[in-house]
């Protein structure tokens, strides 16, 4: 299994409860989970990584369970109930060790290492996505239906940082109605980027004095569901409950591109910090890798349940051949051997988690 | 005249060698032919370019369309015609004369190309042993009619104010779905209809939408949790329409047979149509519901059937018979604007394969 998993390139979580790695370079799909003991109630809802190096692979279970998934063991090594307020996770996070967790109810909380209190926000009803900031780890952004865009900073929890506002009424004075799907910061920055269920992308500067959005576009008339920035952070790709994904530039509000292949809704969408890819899975039971410039599909693997997150590592060997992959291998049997080594020191085994 | 002909030949080759090439599965009899009808493809040029007198300006490639005077052309064309449906039948005769020479010996016929059986490979197909989907099919949302812990029970409407064929066929639609009830829509909306059919035990809400009086959609909407099938209807026989018919179905629970749902989405289908229909059927009546897919277009029959002997089975149909395609699947109930989707049948992207199918 270790062997298996070292090389995933993506980690996918599906309705079934299953966690599947995916090795793209060797066209290979694993799943690292025991069916026996599965049910619907451990339907993965949220991922993240478990530390900066991308060798733990958090994972989120509708029932209030954070799994801990190591890469290197290739399996789960711990199981923590994470349970409070209702609803599936949706957002996971991590910071200094401490895990943050926000459930649909509106309940955040952040779990310390080793500390059975916790701090507890309440952000909301209806929450359906909350994401970390890229650049600064205790800041969290929160959206949901009918809960506009706030932005908390978990060091001084008791007011959001940001509350957007809403748009001005429409041609008809008619309230505008809000409902975020989901949110991403954009690096290196304060800037959030939005897409709706009514179809809209925004942009929010909370720099700025002015709390609505400072860009505003639609994409075509069906909710939007996923959204991901790509890497130089110019553009962002969302997309739909149909299976339309699009690039759209975020400095004009311009559509760029489509990319084509999709069947259903699209779930998650993630793409390469450094290349122009972009992986994306959903209920239409594929996972999917187009490169972002020239539109062509260029993996695309069948994994037999309905998909719900997706991580793709920042490695970038990720499509390279066989041969290259072997070599890699081997400098890793070296770092075994370094790994495999007594530590000295408590200071190196506490940085290694 | 004589080297703008040559050319001509030149590049008449190349068309020859592209009939060749198709026929190239063909026996090798066939070539034979081919030579003698390049021998007679040369005594046509000539004289078609002598009708014309246009050597400097004339296509390089010789077809009967350019001969411009129009009986002319037409005299040519049936000639052609004639003579390639000589060919043919002379092919024909020769592989039948060698086949009965052969007698007991000859080779099997070889099976005709057609575009279901040169399918494109489809990894979604299903292996019946697979653990991880019916791990995903033990679990999903028909698994409670599966474990036998609910019994189906319909509702079938229709969209508002329905008006000629449509209502009988949610009539006769009612007689072949046991435990069935037509309702009239008065003009609700389907949002509001659905909570209340939930609270009343329906495990299904059937749609039937009309278009100038035919039936041309239909929404399937499984209850309480999804999912939603969206489906063309076409072709729809009613029972009246219907020649040597059997007398109006019974009372009995009907069998069902599911044909050709192969693929994941084909089994979600599949899966959706077998919920229909009671557990246990009552062979009494012998009567048999039938949902054939074919090229993903699913075709509904309903039958009685008699073993007359041991080996002969008599069929009746009992109608009505009609013509399914699936446009959408959607996950949860219906729901147009806020559902997420599955499966969404989209033409240009997915229709540029014909040998490609879904189901």
């Amino acid at each position: 299994m270790a062997e298996k998993s070292r090389w995933c390139s993506v980690w996918i979580g599906s309705e079934t409860g299953i966690l599947k790695g995916v090795n793209v370079a060797k066209k290979q799909a694993f799943n690292f989970s025991d069916f026996s003991t599965l049910t619907r109630e451990q339907e993965v809802s949220a991922m993240c990584w478990g530390d900066d190096l991308e060798s733990e692979v958090l994972v989120g279970c509708v029932n209030g369970t954070v799994k801990t998934f190591s890469v290197e063991k290739g399996k789960f090594t711990e199981f923590r109930d994470c349970s409070g307020g209702e609803g599936p996770f949706r957002g996971l996070a991590v910071h200094n060790s401490s895990l943050i967790t926000c459930v649909e109810s509106g309940v955040l909380k952040v779990w310390k290492e080793g500390c059975p209190d916790t701090v507890e926000v309440n952000v909301g009803r209806d929450v359906y996505k909350m994401r970390q900031s890229t650049s600064e780890g205790h800041k969290v952004a929160i959206g949901g239906k009918e809960n506009d865009l706030k932005i908390w900073d978990l060091q001084r929890p008791e007011e959001p940082v940001f509350k957007a506002k809403n748009v001005a009424n429409d041609w008809l004075d008619l309230r505008v109605p809000v409902w975020i799907r989901d949110l991403q910061f954009l690096p290196e920055s304060d800037k959030v980027v939005t897409c709706t269920a009514y179809h809209q992308v925004r942009l929010y500067d909370p720099s700025l004095p002015q709390r609505r959005p400072v860009l505003e576009t639609s994409f075509e008339e069906y909710p939007l569901t996923a959204l991901s920035l790509t890497s130089d952070a110019n553009s962002v790709v969302v997309g739909n409950t149909q299976g339309q994904v699009a690039v759209i530039d975020l400095r004009q509000g311009r559509l760029l591109r489509c990319l084509k292949g999709f069947a259903g809704s699209v779930r998650a969408l993630q793409c390469h910090r450094s290349l122009p890819l972009v992986a994306s899975c959903g209920l239409d039971r594929f996972l999917r890798i187009h490169n972002l410039e020239d539109k062509h599909l260029l993996h695309k693997v069948y994994l037999k349940s309905r998909l719900n997150c997706l991580l793709l590592t920042s490695r970038e060997n990720i499509q390279e051949q066989e041969e290259k992959v072997q070599e890699s291998q081997e400098e890793v049997k070296d770092d075994d051997i370094w790994a495999a080594m007594p530590t000295v020191t408590d200071e190196v085994s506490t940085k290694g988690k | 005249m004589v080297a703008s002909d040559n050319e001509e030949m030149d590049f008449a080759e190349p068309q020859v060698k592209g009939k060749r090439k198709k026929k190239d599965n063909k026996a090798e009899s066939a070539k034979k032919h081919l030579k003698e009808k390049d021998a007679e493809m040369e005594k046509l040029q000539p004289t078609s370019n002598g009708d014309n007198n246009t050597e400097s300006c004339f296509p390089p490639t010789f077809s009967v369309s350019d001969i411009k005077n129009k009986q002319r052309r037409h005299f040519m064309f049936m000639k052609l015609k004639q003579q390639k449906k000589k060919e043919k039948s002379d092919l024909k005769k020769k592989r039948k004369r060698e086949r009965e020479a052969l007698g007991d010996k000859a080779p099997p016929k070889p099976i005709p190309k057609t575009i279901e059986n040169q399918r494109v490979y489809d990894e979604t197909v299903v292996d019946p042993e697979d653990e991880e989907v019916a791990l995903d099919e033990g679990t999903d949302e028909f698994s409670s009619y599966f474990n036998r812990l609910t019994n189906p029970k319909i509702l079938i409407t229709t969209s508002d104010r329905p008006r000629g064929r449509t209502v009988r066929f949610c009539e006769q639609l009612a007689t072949v779905i046991p435990d069935s009830h037509v309702y009239y829509r008065r003009g609700l909306a389907l949002k509001k209809i659905i909570p209340q059919c939930v609270a009343r035990d329906f495990t299904y809400l059937i749609v039937v939408n009309e278009d100038r009086k035919v039936p041309n959609g239909l929404v399937l909407c499984h209850l309480p949790n999804g999912p939603t099938a969206h489906f063309k209807v076409s072709n729809v026989r009613l029972r009246k329409e219907m020649k040597r018919r059997g007398k109006d179905p019974s009372e009995h629970l009907p069998e069902v047979i599911l044909n050709n749902f192969t693929t994941r989405l084909g089994h979600s289908i599949g899966r959706m149509f077998a919920s229909l229909f009671p557990h246990d059927p009552n062979f009494i009546g012998r009567q048999v519901a039938t949902f054939h897919n074919q090229r993903d277009y699913i075709f509904f029959r309903f039958h009685r059937y008699i073993f007359k002997n041991e080996k002969r089975v008599g069929l009746q149909e009992l109608g009505p018979r009609f013509t399914l395609k699936l446009r959408s699947l959607q996950k949860g109930t219906f729901d147009s604007k806020f559902g997420e989707y599955e499966w969404v049948h989209k033409r240009h992207e997915m229709d540029s394969c014909r040998r490609k199918f879904h189901l």
